[in-house]
């Protein structure tokens, strides 16, 4: 900085660098001065208008920050809510006749079948798809919805009272019960029925003696008895004359493994795991669901590709 | 507005000395020179006070401008029953006359983009930025704003001093008529606008009665401030910095590009005529000097420099010149539309055998059959297969295999129609779903789920082909077609 300013009359700063850069004071230009203010006033309307300050907790039962009004009184939250309410009125048709209709009528109605699929999904992504896969495709351990075996049945009655009261499989491990030679016959036994092949007369004998058709039917199929409706009675055994697997991967060794330990065996180390937690009975420890949901989650389920 | 006597009063001989004492003896010459003090190239520190002069480019102008009509109109034209062009947004539909256009539809808007950007090429290729100088709404709104202007407050010097006089009841008044115009044309023009989007007669009747939403009073406000200030207040800064177009349209000159021009070789030595005096052929151009090309130029440029930056090629001067040239009983064309290889006595190359012609007709027939292909193949519906990707397949308990599918049929009839859905494979299938026909309504995308199953030993592969056709029966009888084709995924056989 020079003691002496070298350029008398100049409107600078007095600030010096290499002896001729220097700041000036040149005013900003008029257009700028004039967006300046207009930007401040700006500022402060909207502050009027809108909710901004932040204001301390008046009262005492407040805990939170509090923030001014705003003279036009909007908020977001009730833009929000507002919103909600316009397309809860849009749902809240169809939702209606869904109250009063049953699964089957649902079914039977295509424009009521799209609203029921389209805001299913949500609902299925939520509670479902952890298990049962994005699309019903299955998991390890997680029955597949998307095919059309049902062990505990497949009418959309059925898949109701599945998704309300929950299910929940049984089946004792036989490894204290058989011997190593059964095991294995047994298994080859699923095995054979399960790709199409006959099974050998010592393998049925022992499938019926050892009491295995009490629960998976005499024939083998898991129905123990069908009712004039159509829907059948089952214990959730699997159907071993079918294709496909309760516990996959399926074939010879996870069906020893199966007959080994069981399902659902407490104590049981290797045991098969096999619950379908509860949703009905909103209000319940367990009960997620109300009853409309879940009757769009049946027709949802039922649609999935394998509703009988 | 201008008291100069035309050539054909002053001097029924022609000669060049009587015409031109004629001509001084009006007074002209010295009004011309006396007016040509105030005309210099503006880079923006004044506004700039055009004179208007009646001619031949003027009358193209005019009649160039008068296409805008049809911005303002054609919201009214009818067709069908309905307003014949409609951009319906918020239903995403787009009449034109008797087609409608669904955003499925839209690649042909590309096409219309790309006609419209080739054809602005070609024209500047051809003929420098005719379109700035004739069509362009800057150009005409400003056109339009000066006429009011000049109505009101009279010629450029009038103007001028009306500008620079103290404030009076009558220049508030005088000016608050003129922006009162300008903000109602600006209107009309918002207004116009908004039109062809939301529908003339609806807006008539919901503009005023608050019933149109935000957006529309949004957009007519912006249009109407846009216009006010941009043909109002920027009016030539617009071309100078504001416009994008006229900075690319630089590059797309060459030699052969016919602009308005400025005969170097005619006109110079250019030197001012003095009374009494005649032009000695040798000594002098013709340019006398006379500012009356500047004097008129829009932009407040001087042609005679050369091509440049300013020029909007409206051709204005070269009424001017030619006017000029009348009086002083030389021939026209001092300033004339002129290639440069014309200029510079190069051979000039016809039209037709430039390949850069070509070329841009080529593109330009390209995307016109391209549309026309389009319109000529809007089908009625139109038909999607989305196949299921969670799970892709799905093994049943026979040992069947299902795929999943959902498809989306739209309706771009204008009724309501029933579509029967049929489903093929070089492979038996058994399909689920489509036993009933689908009702679509029109212009709207109807969902459905089709299931096909396949049995273990007809799989052929992991993925084999599926054809979906849609099929339907239009009011008038037409049988309207969908074709889709997709695949079946199967596991590894």
């Amino acid at each position: 900085m020079a003691d002496e300013n070298p350029f008398p009359g100049e409107n600078n700063t007095g600030h010096f660098w290499d002896d001729n850069i220097r700041e000036l004071r040149n005013p900003p230009p008029r257009w700028w001065m004039i967006a300046f203010w207009l930007s401040i006033a700006w500022w402060v309307l909207y502050g009027l208008l809108y909710p901004m300050w932040p204001t301390p907790p008046w009262k005492l039962e407040q805990t939170e920050q509090q923030h001014t009004r705003g003279m036009l009184g909007w908020t977001s939250i009730q833009e929000y809510k507002q919103g909600m309410e316009q397309v809860e009125q849009v749902r809240g048709q169809y939702e209606e006749r869904i109250a009063q209709l049953s699964a089957d009528e649902i079914l039977a109605d295509p424009g009521l079948l799209q609203y029921t699929i389209a805001s299913s999904k949500v609902v299925f992504g939520d509670y479902c798809a952890a298990c049962h896969g994005s699309g019903g495709q299955g998991n390890p351990g997680y029955p597949v919805l998307a095919d059309n075996d049902w062990l505990w049945g497949g009418s959309l009655g059925k898949i109701t009272e599945t998704i309300t009261g929950g299910r929940k499989g049984n089946m004792i491990g036989h490894q204290n019960i058989l011997s190593e030679q059964e095991v294995d016959t047994l298994a080859q036994f699923a095995v054979d029925l399960s790709e199409g092949r006959e099974a050998s007369d010592e393998a049925w004998t022992l499938f019926n003696n050892k009491g295995c058709s009490g629960c998976h039917g005499p024939d083998a199929t898991g129905v123990l008895g069908t009712l004039p409706t159509g829907d059948v009675i089952t214990v959730g055994a699997a159907n071993l004359t079918d294709r496909l697997w309760r516990f996959r991967p399926g074939g010879f060794e996870s069906a020893k493994h199966t007959i080994l330990y069981g399902v659902n065996q407490s104590g049981v180390e290797q045991t098969r795991d096999a619950v379908m937690p509860k949703f009905g009975g909103a209000g319940s420890a367990e009960g997620r669901l109300d009853e409309n949901q879940i009757k769009k989650l049946a027709v949802y389920v039922h649609e999935l590709g394998g509703g009988l | 507005m201008s008291d100069t006597p035309s050539k054909a009063q002053a001097s029924p001989q022609g000669d060049v000395k009587t015409d031109l004492q004629a001509g001084l003896k009006a007074g002209t010459l010295d009004e011309l020179y006396a007016e040509s003090e105030h005309w210099q190239v503006n880079a923006g520190g004044e506004t700039i006070h055009a004179k208007r002069l009646p001619g031949r480019w003027r009358r193209i102008k005019w009649l160039a401008a008068s296409v805008w009509l049809i911005f303002f109109l054609g919201p009214y034209v009818r067709w069908d029953g309905r307003q014949a062009v409609l951009f319906d947004i918020p239903n995403r539909q787009y009449h034109l006359f008797g087609a409608t256009v669904l955003p499925q539809d839209f690649w042909m808007l590309s096409l219309l983009l790309l006609f419209f950007a080739i054809l602005l090429a070609v024209a500047t290729a051809l003929a420098g930025r005719v379109y700035c100088g004739f069509f362009c709404f800057q150009t005409v709104w400003t056109d339009i704003f000066t006429l009011i202007e000049e109505w009101l407050e009279g010629d450029p010097r009038q103007r001028r001093a009306f500008d620079r006089a103290p404030l009076s009841l009558y220049k508030v008044r005088v000016k608050s008529v003129k922006h009162l115009l300008w903000v109602l044309i600006g209107f009309a023009t918002g207004w116009s606008f908004v039109a062809w989007f939301y529908g003339a007669l609806p807006l008539w009747r919901d503009f005023f009665t608050g019933q149109a939403n935000s957006a529309v009073y949004a957009f007519v406000a912006l249009f109407t401030a846009g216009t006010y200030l941009l043909a109002g207040w920027l009016r030539e800064q617009v071309c100078f910095w504001l416009c994008p177009y006229a900075r690319i349209q630089g590059v797309m000159l060459d030699r052969t590009t016919l602009v308005p021009a400025y005969d170097l070789t005619r006109g110079e030595p250019r030197g001012r005529l003095r009374k009494g005096q005649d032009v000695i052929a040798g000594q002098q151009g013709d340019c006398i000097d006379c500012n009356q090309c500047v004097a008129v130029c829009p932009t407040g440029i001087d042609i005679r420099a050369g091509q440049q930056e300013g020029c909007i090629t409206c051709a204005l001067c070269l009424d001017a010149c030619d006017q000029v040239m009348d009086k002083i009983n030389r021939p026209r064309g001092l300033i004339r539309y002129a290639s440069l290889d014309e200029l510079e006595g190069q051979r000039v190359r016809p039209m037709l055998l430039r390949a850069r012609v070509w070329l841009y007709v080529g593109i330009l027939v390209l995307s016109v059959l391209g549309i026309g292909y389009g319109f000529s193949t809007l089908v009625s519906i139109e038909l999607n297969v989305l196949h299921e990707r969670s799970p892709l397949f799905v093994e049943l308990s026979d040992g069947s295999i299902q795929n999943k599918y959902t498809l989306k049929v739209l309706n771009k009839s204008n009724d309501d129609l029933q579509a029967r859905i049929a489903v093929s494979s070089p492979v038996p299938i058994e399909v689920r779903g489509i036993e009933h026909d689908l009702r679509i309504r029109h212009g709207e995308v109807t969902p459905m789920m089709v299931f096909i199953r396949i049995e273990r030993e007809h799989l052929t592969g992991e993925s084999i082909p599926i054809f979906f056709t849609a099929d339907a029966t239009l009011p008038d009888g037409t049988e309207a077609r969908a074709e889709r084709e997709s695949a079946f995924f199967a596991p590894e056989p």
